[in-house]
């Protein structure tokens, strides 16, 4: 609560739409949602395929240095083991992206790590608004029956009028 | 002179597992789990995740309701809420 006794808000952007951009914005809502604040999500650009009924977010480790790719198998030594993996190798082979994903979401369970499907459903249950962008619905071919029926659709101004009244923006 | 000091009744209403559990699943759990008990009830929590020691303190703070009792022992973190509105 706030001085004068109404809810914190917070007002997200999500922007991005790989495995490891998809936690940010899910992580965030749901925990402040817990913590009684009212939240809403603004999902545009590549973020939007988050709101899919069918969620298919990867990740590419393909030129990002800062990814470290480990193994979510085998001994403790071998799960420490930084692989080295070129970008000419990334780059190319077929189904990198599909593999890295499995490892990561393999990682993640292993380590007690929510789904992003967990925390939408925590976000949906908690009454969090997930703001679709309409205009990025259009350019990108996709249809309402594509996103999950709780998430609402609208544009720029349904998301500011929202974060105008907000305490913490953030753009992810 | 000896002073009374009053000893909360802390026998949990519910008991949660958040064993095995990360951030920010057990905030999310233990959010629930609260609703689940009446106002003035006490919900004891057990997680592994060193991160929920710092979390459940902030939880406490922003939601009111009152971290009763907190220990550790054998990489386990248990918490005591009392369920306050």
């Amino acid at each position: 609560m706030n001085n004068d006794d109404r809810p914190t808000k917070l007002a997200l952007i999500a922007s991005k739409g790989t495995l490891d951009w998809a936690y940010p914005p899910y992580i965030l809502a749901s925990t402040a949602a817990a913590l009684d604040m009212e939240v809403a999500v603004f999902f545009t650009f590549y973020g939007l395929p988050l709101l899919m009924k069918d969620l298919k977010a990867k990740v590419s480790p393909h030129s990002n240095p800062a990814m470290p790719m480990k193994m979510p198998f085998g001994s403790e030594g071998f799960q420490g083991f930084s692989w080295p993996i070129p970008n000419a190798i990334s780059g190319v082979v077929p189904g990198f992206d599909s593999f890295a994903t499995a490892m990561m979401k393999k990682t993640f369970a292993n380590k007690g790590v929510a789904t992003i499907e967990e925390l939408r459903e925590a976000c949906v249950e908690t009454g969090v608004r997930l703001i679709g962008c309409q205009m990025t619905m259009d350019v990108f071919g996709f249809s309402r029956d594509d996103f999950i029926e709780e998430c609402e659709i609208g544009g720029a101004a349904t998301f500011l009028e929202f974060a105008a009244e907000s305490d913490i923006s953030l753009f992810i | 002179m000896s002073e009374e000091v009053a000893i909360p009744d802390l026998n949990p209403a519910l008991e949660l597992d958040c064993r095995g559990m990360n951030c920010p699943l057990p905030i999310l759990k233990t959010k629930k789990a609260i609703g689940e008990i009446e106002v003035g009830e006490i919900l004891k929590m057990v997680a592994t995740d060193p991160g929920a020691v710092a979390d459940m303190a902030a939880f406490s703070r922003r939601t009111g309701h009152v971290l009763e009792q907190q220990s550790e022992g054998d990489g386990e973190y248990v918490f005591f809420f009392r369920r306050a509105k």
